[in-house]
Order: structure tokens, then sequence, then C-alpha cells
């Protein structure tokens, strides 16, 4: 067989590109370079370690051979939300992180958390900072929450719970700023169990109720100066505002099965949160409805989650002390996620789909801040999921306008990578025929298997409007137009 | 369909019901000599309506000793009469365009809707609701399912979901619902212009129709690009639809829902072959500061937004000789909690009102309301008396739907008879 030409960098074990596209988004050629070298086991190592990796991704934005971000006047991720967004993108196309960013939105679905509500509230400034500022940016030392959720991205599941408790996002968000001892709120003691920890179905109403006045006291105060921009928001215990009363619930509290919180003084009345998170975290049903969450994330939505999946990454949960670490690394290293059947069996979601766009198609001259509107009409606006519970995934993204969202995307990156993409095409002398260049293509935006129908298809088009001359007038025209069809196709569209 | 436009013509069109594969120039044709179609459009009020500050009992003393902040007084409410329990309801005051409708006899509110064991949660509650299955609320939308059984071929444009994303109200096994947000922006984009374009959207079209069967999480991705490619050239003759309204009386600028309801009707007048459509307004999940009663307060701005988008299409559509066609209904997961909380505001709560509105509706109160005396054995609550408990189950609603509007069978489609012989809305 006479060898076609293809990117060098490509390897034939195609196996690395599976892990990189479910622990990152997508593989840029000098990731595939990187973990193409590496075992499986030490690539997974690799990507879970990435306390080791020391580069910091945000010292690239802006730097030359990166993609582009767009500013109005000086670039605020701190302090305004699109900026925060293009701050996220160009992190989840650049990290040498892949899996703490794959993680911080795992995170940021599980505990979604929108900016709308909290603008409305505080302003859209403080939207922005209490959702996506750096400690080390903001006068105030806030870390918004997906800082927090970045920091913790593989930590204890317990803290990550303490954390979004006392979070200021959160606290505006599901109204915790609201919650008395006179008029207990429901909204977060609701979804801490709902959403959460255990999941529907195994808690009560009276459960509910007695969640809000646990958290009774849990609030924010206005501390800093205005002067120097430090004044913010931030998480305070109120014990005049606790309900000191016992609470008992319809599942264990306590290591002796015991259901009831204690009554106790309004002072030391913070404990009770703590003893609720405590349980919730160890609660059994918490590790199966994270399991079942994290294999419909990292392994398949095909089929219902695989029992032996499940139970193993439950136990591990509940055996590590809720240790997230070494829970991914039991999920990466698991039989189900290298099984052949699991490739390609998860719906991306539109940032997966942008991101891996760019790392295959190209990015030099592209700005991600016009990948936002695109996301949009795609279904996800970072910071901004639909309501608590997240997005709605699977063939929940593929609605007909969102399909042609992607088409369009696809044909708007295709169109601004016009001439780089010739360029590649004819650096690898892969126009000499129409075939020669969808061979090259096929290679460098990976799909779920094409039928010979769709492969056929594709060749016509190639052939479609004149004479095969591969002049770079040619190229220019055809490996755009290609593609947009690989990129738009639907194949491309699981990861 | 196999007959030519000369052939129905001389047949009398107006003698045909016309039908979902219908090709569009009978829908026009039929239109003009008289024939009617049956739209549906459902509207969702997402998040949970408090529909006591919607439809207000407004001389029962514990509606103001229950809720201090939040009462409407019954000085400023639109009233509305007295239902079969003889208490005498009014309409939140910003609600005046629903009044109107109301007073035309075009518009009913079932109070009390609702199922047994109402779920409080969002998440559950909306699936069921979509459902219409409170047993297992995982399947196909109630709507998907009678899309399903429309004789094939089912046109690609037969629903229309002006959202981004699928509603579980249109989930269906066999129909791809259209997601229309906004049909200027529904159109096929290239890098390239002229023939190689046109090549690239040839390509395209001949790719989706190659469905892969044996793959069906593929083919259904397949079914969306198929749906959109389909569709995009008569969703275009709707982008330019501005109504037949003109200066403050049309659809408002700034009000999303007004304008996902110009694009209904603009579907419904290009006559494209639409017959049901999604359109939903959100906000209504009023934990904090729900402020009913002020000028510009969350709740008050909900009721702007609800009754100047159904004003204005209501009044397009009798202009243009459509209202007796249509027919909306609108649902919301659940009401809300009768007491107000400590943030001046309202937690999740049980049964609701729906509305009914159209040209064909038996307008006026259906159902009783709530009593909310606070005594643990009121029978119209529960929880303590915290919550509105049912009194029309939902499904029957959507029976009602099925058996008189859409002309199909609700048994078979709801999985058991919800027929409820006192729902004459419709």
């Amino acid at each position: 067989m006479k060898a076609m030409p293809g990117r060098l960098t490509r390897r034939s074990d195609r196996r690395i590109e599976h892990l990189l596209r479910r622990a990152g988004f997508g593989a840029r050629p000098d990731e595939i370079d990187y973990y193409g070298e590496l075992s499986i086991p030490d690539a997974v190592d690799a990507l879970i370690e990435y306390d080791q990796v020391g580069t910091d991704v945000d010292s690239l934005i802006g730097q030359p051979g990166f993609v582009g971000t767009t500013t109005r006047g000086v670039f605020s991720p701190q302090s305004v939300i699109t900026d925060s967004r293009q701050r996220w993108l160009f992190r989840m196309v650049h990290s040498d992180r892949p899996l703490q960013e794959k993680m911080t939105l795992f995170w940021h679905n599980h505990f979604a958390t929108g900016y709308t509500k909290i603008a409305g509230a505080r302003g859209a400034t403080e939207g922005a900072r209490y959702l996506a500022a750096k400690a080390s940016e903001d006068p105030g030392r806030v870390r918004g929450q997906i800082e927090m959720l970045r920091d913790n991205a593989l930590g204890n599941f317990r803290d990550l719970l303490t954390n979004i408790a006392k979070d200021t996002a959160m606290l505006f968000w599901l109204d915790g700023v609201t919650n008395t001892k006179a008029k207990p709120q429901e909204n977060f003691a609701r979804e801490i169990m709902e959403l959460f920890t255990m999941g529907v179905g195994h808690y009560t109403e009276p459960d509910v109720y007695a969640g809000a006045r646990v958290f009774t006291g849990w609030n924010v105060q206005r501390i800093g100066s205005a002067a120097d921009g430090s004044q913010h928001y931030e998480f305070v215990y109120n014990a005049a505002q606790h309900e000191t009363t016992a609470k008992t619930f319809s599942f264990p509290i306590y290591a002796d099965g015991n259901p009831t919180i204690p009554a106790r003084a309004a002072a030391g009345g913070m404990q009770d949160g703590l003893d609720l998170i405590n349980a919730l975290a160890g609660n059994p049903n918490t590790g199966r409805y994270l399991a079942t969450k994290i294999y419909r994330f990292f392994v398949s939505e095909v089929g219902p989650p695989d029992p032996d999946f499940v139970n193993r990454i439950a136990s591990v949960y509940l055996q590590s002390g809720y240790d997230m670490k070494t829970v991914m690394r039991e999920v990466l290293l698991s039989p189900q996620f290298w099984d052949t059947n699991n490739s390609f069996a998860r719906y991306s979601w539109p940032v997966e789909y942008v991101v891996r766009a760019l790392k295959d198609v190209g990015w030099a001259g592209f700005s991600v801040n016009d990948a936002l509107t695109p996301l949009a009409n795609m279904g996800q606006t970072l910071f901004e999921p639909p309501d608590v519970s997240g997005w709605r995934q699977g063939q929940a993204w593929f609605s007909t306008s969102a399909m042609l969202a992607r088409m369009n995307f696809a044909a708007q990156l295709a169109k601004n990578q016009k001439f780089n993409l010739a360029a590649r095409v004819k650096a690898a002398a892969a126009g000499q025929t129409p075939d020669t260049l969808l061979y090259f293509m096929q290679r460098e935006l990976l799909t779920a298997p094409l039928d010979p129908s769709v492969t056929s298809e594709l060749s016509s088009y190639l052939r479609a409007t004149g004479a095969w001359t591969g002049s770079d007038a040619q190229l220019q025209t055809k490996a755009s137009g290609l593609v947009h069809l690989l990129a738009g196709s639907s194949e491309y569209q699981f990861v | 369909m196999n007959v030519t436009r000369r052939q129905f013509v001389k047949g009398g069109v107006a003698a045909f019901t016309v039908t979902f594969a219908a090709p569009e120039f009978l829908s026009d044709l039929a239109r003009a000599q008289g024939a009617h179609v049956r739209n549906l459009v459902v509207l969702y009020l997402s998040g949970g309506n408090d529909s006591l500050s919607m439809l207000i009992p407004y001389n029962d003393p514990f509606y103001y000793s229950r809720r201090p902040t939040l009462a409407v007084p019954a000085g400023q409410v639109l009233q509305v009469g007295t239902d079969s329990s003889r208490v005498v309801l009014g309409l939140h005051p910003r609600l005046t365009g629903l009044k109107q409708i109301f007073d035309q006899g075009r518009l009913a509110l079932i109070q009390r809707t609702g199922y047994p064991n109402q779920s409080r949660s969002h998440f559950t509650g909306t699936d069921i609701w979509s459902t219409a299955d409170p047993n297992n609320a995982v399947g196909l939308g109630w709507v998907g399912r009678y899309l399903d059984s429309l004789p094939s071929p089912v046109d690609a444009l037969v629903g229309w979901n002006t959202t981004a994303s699928l509603p579980h109200v249109l989930q269906s096994a066999h129909t791809a619902v259209p997601a229309i947000a906004s049909p200027s922006g529904y159109s096929f984009s290239s890098p390239n212009s002229g023939a190689e374009a046109a090549a690239e959207r040839t390509t395209a079209v001949r790719i989706a129709s190659h469905v892969p069967v044996d793959r069906p999480e593929l083919a259904f991705v397949y079914g969306s690009t198929q749906g959109a490619l389909a569709t995009l050239d008569r969703v275009a003759t709707v982008s330019t639809y501005n109504g037949s309204l003109t200066g403050a009386a049309t659809y408002p600028a700034n009000n999303g829902f007004a304008q996902a309801l110009k694009a209904v009707a603009g579907a419904m007048v290009r006559g494209i072959g639409t017959r049901v459509f999604y359109v939903t307004t959100g906000g209504f999940d009023t934990h904090s500061g729900q402020n009913v009663v002020q000028t510009n307060g969350a709740y008050y701005n909900l009721m702007a937004t609800l009754n100047d988008g159904l004003l204005t299409f209501y009044n397009d559509l009798r202009n243009q000789a459509l209202l007796d066609d249509t027919l909306v209904l609108s649902f919301s997961e659940f009401g809300r909690r009768i007491s107000e909380n400590g943030s001046s505001g309202t937690d999740h709560g049980a049964a609701s009102v729906m509305m009914a509105m159209g040209g064909r509706v038996n307008g006026g109160l259906y159902g009783t309301a709530p009593n909310l005396n606070t005594d643990p054995k009121n029978p119209t609550l529960e929880n303590s008396a915290g919550d509105v408990t049912f009194e029309t189950d939902f499904r029957s609603v959507y029976a009602r739907v099925l058996d008189s509007w859409l002309g199909t069978d609700s048994v078979g489609l709801l999985g058991g008879n919800f027929r409820k012989t006192s729902l004459t809305f419709v």
C-alpha cells in the first residue's frame, strides 16, 4: 500500500487521544507528542499529578503563538464576565493541566451557579468577581467560585461541599443570604441533598425543612475598604440567626446511625452544618450518585451505567475518605474507560466541541471571544448554566438549532483558518489528489467511524466543482470546505 | 402527497382537513377558503409559578395574614368574578391584557391543577409535567408522543421549539422538533461562497440522508442535522415577519417571550406547516424579594412579560384571522408555598393554575380556589396547610386538549382515562 502523508505527530496508537478527549479537551500536536511517549498508566499519572506541572497558563494570555482574546480596554477576567469566559476557554486550549480544567468544568456543572442572578443582586462587576476572580488579582483577596473549584478539582469532596456551602456566589445563588432563624430558607438545603450529594429519592420533604434550619446563620458579611476596592462580601457564621433546636433526618447523621443533630447553643451552631455535610459526604447514596455522574461524563452515555463500575467507584470514593484524586485514578485506569465500545460514546458538550476543534483545526489568528456567541447558540455559556441542576446533556445538546450552530462554528473556524489549513496540507504534501487530502484531514479531525457512504460523499465533494489542480487557491477552498464538513459532521460531535 | 395543486382546487380545498404532511401551498390555499387547522402553543412558566399572586382570592383573610408583604391589596386586583365554590377572584393588577381576553371569554383559568404527592423539585416536577407520568418521568414528552402518533411522513417543521435546547415535553421517538430560537439566525454558513458554498451544503444534505440506523446514538445527531437542513428555507420566510400591529401595540422588542411569540405568529401567517409550538418565560423561582405589588418588582415584571407577550400575540392572531386556529396552554412545575418566607419570597409548593387561551376557548374559571385557612385539616391544602392541594389532575387538562382540540385519543397517549367532563374549556 502506498504510504499516505500525515502529520508526523499523529501516532498510529490513537488511544492516547481517547484519554485526552475525556480527561482533557482533545489534543494539541504538542500534547500528542508529550503524552504519546508515555505508557497509558504513566499518561494517566501525568494527567492526575498535575501539581507537578508548573506552568502558569494565564501568563500566556495575549502572547503570540496562542489563541487570541479580545479586550475592551484592559483584559479583566476578575471583574468582567465576558473576559472570565475568555480566560477559561484559553485555559482549556492551552493549559498543560488538562484534567484540572476538565474537573473544574465537571464541578461547575455539578455545583451549577449562574452569573445573572448574582449580577442582578450585586452588580455585574461583583457577579464576575465572586465567580471568577483569583485571589492574587483581587484587592480584597476574593477567590471566586470557579477558582475554588479549580484549586480543589481533585481534592476531597467533603472539602468541596464545605467550601461551596460558604461560597459567596452560592450564598447569593441559592438564597443562603436570606436564611434566618425566623424563616428558614429551603433552597440550598434542598439542592445540597438533591443535586450535590445523594440525589432525588434519598431524602424527604421534612429533611429539606430540617436542612434549612441547619444552615440558618450561614451568611455573608461585607468587609474591607471601599477606598482601595477591597470591600467585598465573604462568608460569616451569624450565631444570632441560627436556629438552635435539634434537627432530625430520615438518614443517619452520625457514625452510630443517630439521625438527629442535637440542640446546640447558638455560638457553636455552625457545627450543625458541618455535621450535615459530613453525613452527606459519607452517605453511600452520594458515592453512587457521583459514580453515576462520573460514568456519564468520563466513560459513556450509551446505555445504562455499568453497575460494576458504579459499585467500584462508589466504594473507592468511600474508602478513600472522598478523595477525588484516588477516585479519578481508578476511573481512568478502569476497564470500562478503555473498553473500545466506549470510544466516541459520549455526546460532546459545546465547550468540548469548540476547544477540540481549535486544537484540531488551528487557532492562529482566532480569538476565543468569537466563540462566545456560537457557544450560546449551541446551548452552553460558561458561568451561566440554565439552573442549579446544570446543563441538560447527551441528546439534549442536539436540537436542530444547536446542531446548526455547531456546523456554523465549523464554517467560521474553517474560514478563519483557510490559509493556515492550505499551508499545512502543502507542508505535509497531502494535496496531490482529493483522496490524499481527505485521508489527511480525516487523520487531523478524528471522528467516530465514518460510514463508507459518508467518505464517498466527501470524496465527491472534493471533486465537485472542477478538475483537481492542487493549486494554493484550490487547497484553500477545498481544505476549508472539507474541514467545515468534517468538524460539522455528526460523527465529530462525539468524544 | 402525490396530488397536484389543480386537482385540489377542483376538489374544493376547504372540504379537506389540512393534514400535517400537506404541502405548503395547501395550507395557504385552504386557509384562504376558510379551512381551519389546529395549532397548539405550549407555554412553560419556568421556576414554579406562584399562582396565588396571579389569580388572587382577595377576600380570603388568610391570604393577607400569611403574606404580610406579598399580598396584593383587594382594591388593586382585576376582578374576574366568583368560582363555583363562591370564592371571589382577581387577576394580578399588571394582567390588564389577560383581563381583556378573559372578558372576551377567550381565557380559561383552571385552578388547583396538580397530581398526588406533588414533587417540590424543579427537575422532577418539570419531568412529570412534561411526560404526564408522575410514576416514571423519564420517558418521552406528552407532546412528543402525540407527534409520534401522527401518520408518517411527518413534516420536519411540524413542531417549532422557540428555545435553544429541546424541552422534555417535546421529546419524541421519531420526530425531531427543530429548535429555532431566532429565525434570523437560522441559516447555513460556509467558509466559501457561490458554487463552493452550494457544494458544501449539497454534500451536507446528502450525508445527512445516510442515517446510520444501526447506530442509534449517532442517528439521533443525524436527525438533528437533517431537521436543520430541511427547514432552513421555510424558516427564512418567517424571519421577515413583524406582526400586524404597529407602534406600542406591537411585540415589545425587550421582551424575549413576546419575540418568541412573534416568530410563532409568523410561522402561522406564512403557513409553513408547523402545528405545535413551545414557548417559555422564566424567573418564577421567587424565593426572595418577590415584590408582587411594587411596579417593576420581580413578580410584577414576570406578569408584565407574560401579559404583554400574550396580549400582543392574541391581537395579532385576531387580525390575521388565526385566533380560532390557536390554543395556548400554560403549565409550571409547581405552585408555591402559601405563607411567605423570611426573604419576602415563597418556597416550592404544590398545586397551581393552568391557563388556556384561544379563539375557540370557553373562557372562565374552572375548578375551585383553595381556602387558605391554616387549619391542618383544611381539605384544600396539604403539608400541614402549607401548600395548595390539587383538585384537577393536570392529565385531565392534557386529556381535554388531546381529545377535543387535537382530535386524538387521550387514553392511549396518556396511558389511562383522565377525562373529566366538567373541563369544557375547549
